[in-house]
């Protein structure tokens, strides 16, 4: 018998989130443990090796790659500049000449007589992280980086584009099964991360854009909205490097779908927090969900456990509360009433492991297992 | 290659445990021998659990084992282990597949796209690789733009091609200063040096190895286009058998512990299902097309004449890559299929919520058909990248037949001929788990158009790439379940090649229970159950074909299924009608016995 899933996201009002902050190659570590940090300070910083170009001398210059040495005016560990002359060849008594030009600024790292090429490596570029989210240091990565321990707020969305940005929160929504409204935002949206009901059109979007918002937060997006946000049909689930104006969480799904209550509750009880967001989404090998972070500023070491953490993972059993997430029923939610052990048909015509269910107005329907999520502190509507 | 199991251990062998790690679920099965015969006693199946909070591939294995202990009352799991080692419990034998992680993924190069680069790019994808790219000297872009490329990539693994023996040496030294420049990094495992394969001109090995230094690990095997007549594929793809096993296997999580627990080899999914292709191919002498529908990727298989192409759409599937298909095919593509009016916006909204909760099943009749429509247009369109692929080796003169003349064009002829294709099957959850057989049966039709006399059949429960594994240790095993258990016949559909006017009659099939006429534009199922035979007369219309020419009959002996005979005179190629679309799609469902609305009738199975 198939194991039926049971997955869920996580809504914590108050537990303790650890971000891993680690450079893409070995670089130096900048903080030291114990250590509190702000969400823009630098944790690590590496000097990347330049791109390497390579350049076929022989074959600018008309020559075999052998002849390559004795065309070349620098050495391997030669600065040059951009434009500067590298390699030339004389002929017909010196009358003629034809050179070669380095295309970029470097150092000469590979000259190759077998292929002919020059491989000029370009400056350093520096990079660095940051911690992203306000907290201590809890452990240092040699060489990479650090994890970053606070309390927060936590909630995992299902699906984002964008990525990390930071910002103060504010509600743009009379509730969580009403639209986003711009107006509710008002001035304060410059650089904030809006907390959107049901869902925000394109027309919303837009003036969530023009008024420089950081970040939004909602239950759905009709996916022609999104198309429209984003300027393209995305294909494959694999987001986060999207050039979009702020980013933008879906916590339900796609269409106009209320987000849970708890969630919308949560984040509004937070506004006028700062709050960390990234919509980065992987559905595939090694899933990633966009998530919003709301320190709660108690950091101090041996701050005391987590009072409450509500991780939405769990078993499936009678009484559970859970989202019902595919038709007919999208986006409902309901209380596990029966676990039938045996198969049943459903109207498809397949046999599947179902769930018997009451919906918000009485109803108890057969759904099936693979077809509810997992939600928690969260009455049926 | 590997060695069958040891006779003397072979015949000790009485139960088979093995598992296919998948992207997303681990699927594992047990066969059992009974009185001389191999045969699947049961399924059970658990998350893959490569990815954190458990990095160890080897815990959803051991769900899903114990799954099957719950299933078969047998004991398989002991001590956060398998037991292997037929002594009286456990199971005397353990497989596995992988394809856990996003596969095997290969970057390739050549010299000229269309010659040495698509050879290495057949090789990858017989080896059951992915391949994320294809770089050539004439693939249009600057050497910059493919050094960014490549970095931007992080293939598992990279295979060099170029030059036959005695050619081009420039080229690959090229590549090799490419590949230097880019400093390609492995996807897993930091600090691992990159495999590199080698099957170029030989004469430019030592100056490819000097300019990449140390760069990667290079290995160097034959090279995979010696001649432009002659491609030799099967060193590389030993070779990157061998360095997935050794190298790239080895860096994923839990990974080591698997490889000690099997007793042979884990080899990559598609791999494994070649394996299988291959041997039905092989067994009846036929020409087989096979395809694997899953979430994320469909993988496409054929074999015509003995020679095997396996391609893979790696963004075409059911679940994660729904909004590609959407992407490539457009919303027209896949509404033309979805017998009732669809809403543009609902139906968007409907293909991402199945993206972002891809483990979620339909539930109402609507959503199956929709979802039965996208499956037609991912099968379509990742049979069209494997005829791109399935093709005779360009850039060779080739004698003609007719005269003797002697023909200045390069070849590159497609492999597949859908009129000399005996047998299609169809594996993957749309296709296996479809509710009816029917539906699965429609499914590739539509998609694949199959032309004369074809045989269905549909893999039962997926476990095509267990027994592919198997079949490399113990092929007597892989080989009887695969019959008896695997495959199920779903029938033998006719269709005429040609048209005629809608609603003239098409076809005649006759046979000892009479004769039955079917007009164009319609199709019809004629009941044949598994097992039975019947020779079989087809006449079609004067400008159709079934094989023996435009209007000629054809005399031949078909085989039944669990569907039947299905006599398809809706022309090839297929058209779908713009006017009454949806009352057409609806009554082709009715008459293939398809339509979930329509129950079926008494004693239908």
């Amino acid at each position: 018998m198939p194991t039926a899933y049971t997955p869920g996201l996580t809504i914590a009002a108050d537990t303790v989130v650890r971000k891993e902050r680690l450079l893409p190659i070995r670089g130096e570590v900048l903080v030291a443990q114990g250590q509190l940090v702000d969400a823009d300070a630098p944790i690590a910083r590496a000097m990347r090796p330049g791109n390497l170009t390579s350049v076929k001398v022989s074959e600018r210059l008309g020559i075999d790659p052998s002849e390559l040495p004795s065309a070349l005016l620098k050495s391997e560990g030669d600065a040059v500049e951009a434009g500067e002359v590298i390699a030339q060849t004389r002929s017909f008594f010196g009358l003629f000449h034809s050179a070669c030009e380095a295309p970029v600024k470097g150092v000469i790292e590979h000259i190759s007589p077998l292929s002919g090429y020059v491989a000029i490596r370009e400056e350093p570029v520096p990079l660095e992280t940051v911690a992203h989210i306000s907290g201590r240091v809890a452990r240092i990565i040699e060489g990479s980086g650090a994890v970053i321990e606070t309390r927060a707020a936590l909630v995992q969305g299902i699906f984002g584009v964008g990525g990390e940005r930071r910002g103060v929160l504010r509600v743009g929504a009379r509730g969580p099964d009403e639209p986003f409204d711009p107006a509710l935002a008002g001035e304060d949206a410059r650089g904030a991360i809006l907390v959107g009901g049901a869902s925000a059109d394109g027309p919303s979007l837009a003036a969530a854009a023009r008024a420089g918002a950081a970040g939004m937060i909602v239950g759905g997006i009709a996916d022609i909205d999104l198309r429209a946000f984003v300027g393209y049909d995305i294909g494959v689930a694999v987001t986060g490097q999207e050039a979009v104006p702020f980013t933008l969480i879906m916590t339900e799904g796609f269409g106009r779908v209320p987000m849970a209550r708890a969630t919308f509750e949560l984040l509004a009880s937070l506004a006028g927090k700062s709050a960390s967001i990234d919509g980065a989404t992987q559905i595939r090998a090694g899933v990633i969900r966009p998530e919003v972070i709301v320190p709660l500023g108690d950091t101090k070491p041996g701050a005391a456990p987590p009072r409450r953490a509500l991780d939405a993972a769990g078993q499936l059993a009678v009484g559970a509360q859970v989202r019902l997430i595919r038709e007919p029923y999208f986006g409902r939610l309901a209380v596990v009433t029966g676990l039938p052990a045996e198969p049943q048909q459903i109207e498809t015509e397949a046999r599947v492991r179902v769930a018997e269910v009451e919906l918000g107005d009485g109803r108890k329907v057969l759904v099936p297992r693979a077809n509810i999520e997992m939600v928690h502190g969260q009455a049926p509507e | 290659m590997l060695c069958p199991y040891p006779d003397r251990d072979r015949h000790s062998v009485n139960t088979i445990l093995a598992t296919d790690c998948g992207s997303t679920t681990t699927k594992a099965i047990l066969i059992r021998r009974r009185e001389d015969h191999w045969r699947l006693i049961a399924r059970g199946e658990a998350p893959t659990t490569v990815e954190a909070p458990f990095d160890d591939v080897t815990v959803g294995v051991l769900n899903a084992a114990s799954e099957l202990e719950e299933l078969t009352g047998g004991s398989f799991v002991h001590d956060g282990g398998l037991k292997i080692g037929d002594n009286g419990e456990g199971a005397g034998l353990y497989v596995s597949t992988s394809s856990a992680g996003g596969g095997l993924q290969m970057l390739v190069t050549g010299v000229v796209k269309t010659m040495t680069a698509e050879s290495a790019q057949r090789a990858a994808l017989g080896a059951g690789a992915i391949v994320i790219d294809v770089l050539a000297v004439d693939d249009g872009r600057e050497d910059h733009e493919k050094i960014e490329r490549i970095r931007s990539l992080r293939p598992d693994m990279i295979l060099v091609s170029g030059g036959t023996e005695g050619g081009t040496i420039s080229h690959l030294l090229d590549a090799a200063e490419i590949l230097r420049a880019a400093a390609p990094k492995p996807r897993l495992g930091r600090g691992f040096q990159l495999p590199v394969i080698y099957a170029g001109n030989t004469d430019a090995r030592q100056a490819f190895a000097d300019i990449l230094g140390g760069a990667a690990k290079l290995t160097f095997v034959e090279n995979l286009r010696p001649t432009l007549e002659h491609e030799n594929l099967e060193p590389a793809r030993e070779a990157i058998h061998q360095l997935f096993l050794e190298h790239v296997m080895a860096q994923a999580p839990g990974y080591d512990k698997l490889l000690e627990w099997t007793s042979a080899p884990v080899m990559a999914t598609p791999a494994a299902v070649g394996e299988m292709v291959k041997l039905a191919a092989a067994a009846g002498n036929l020409n087989v097309l096979a395809v694997d529908i899953g979430g994320a990727t469909t993988d496409v298989f054929s074999v015509f004449d003995g020679q095997f192409t396996r391609t893979v759409s790696a963004n075409l599937g059911m679940s994660y890559s729904i909004s590609n298909v959407l992407a490539e095919s457009g919303l027209a593509g896949i509404a033309r299929w979805i017998p009732f009016a669809v809403d543009e916006a609902d139906l968007r909204n409907r293909l991402r919520n199945k993206m972002i909760r891809p483990t979620t099943v339909p539930q109402t009749i609507d959503d199956l058909l929709i979802e039965q429509a996208v499956a037609r247009e991912a099968l379509r369109l990742a049979f069209a990248q494997h005829r791109q692929l399935a093709v005779g080796l360009k850039g060779v003169q080739r004698r003609r037949t007719v005269g003797e003349a002697f023909s200045q064009e390069t070849s590159g002829e497609g492999l597949v001929d859908m009129m000399r294709l005996n047998l299609v099957i169809g594996s993957g959850g749309v296709l296996s788990h479809a509710p009816r057989r029917e539906q699965a049966a429609l499914m590739m039709i539509d998609a694949f158009q199959p032309e004369g006399i074809t045989e269905l059949a549909v893999d039962s429960i997926f476990m095509m790439p267990q027994l592919g594994v198997l079949a490399q240790i113990m092929p007597e095993a892989a080989h009887e379940v695969f019959r008896r258990d695997c495959l199920i016949p779903v029938g033998t559909v006719i269709a005429p090649v040609g048209k005629v006017k809608r609603g003239g009659a098409a076809i005649w099939v006759s046979g000892e229970r009479g004769e039955v006429e079917v007009k164009s534009g319609e199709l019809k199922v004629v009941a044949l159950g598994v097992g039975q035979q019947m020779q079989i007369t087809v006449r079609p219309a004067r400008a159709l074909d079934v094989g023996a020419g435009s209007g000629k009959p054809l005399t031949a002996t078909i085989r039944g299924g669990v569907v039947g005979v299905i006599v398809d005179a809706r022309g090839r190629p297929l058209e779908i009608p713009v006017v009454e679309r949806a009352e057409t799609l609806r009554r082709w469902l009715r008459d293939a016995g398809a339509d979930p609305v329509v129950p079926r009738a008494a004693g239908e199975t």
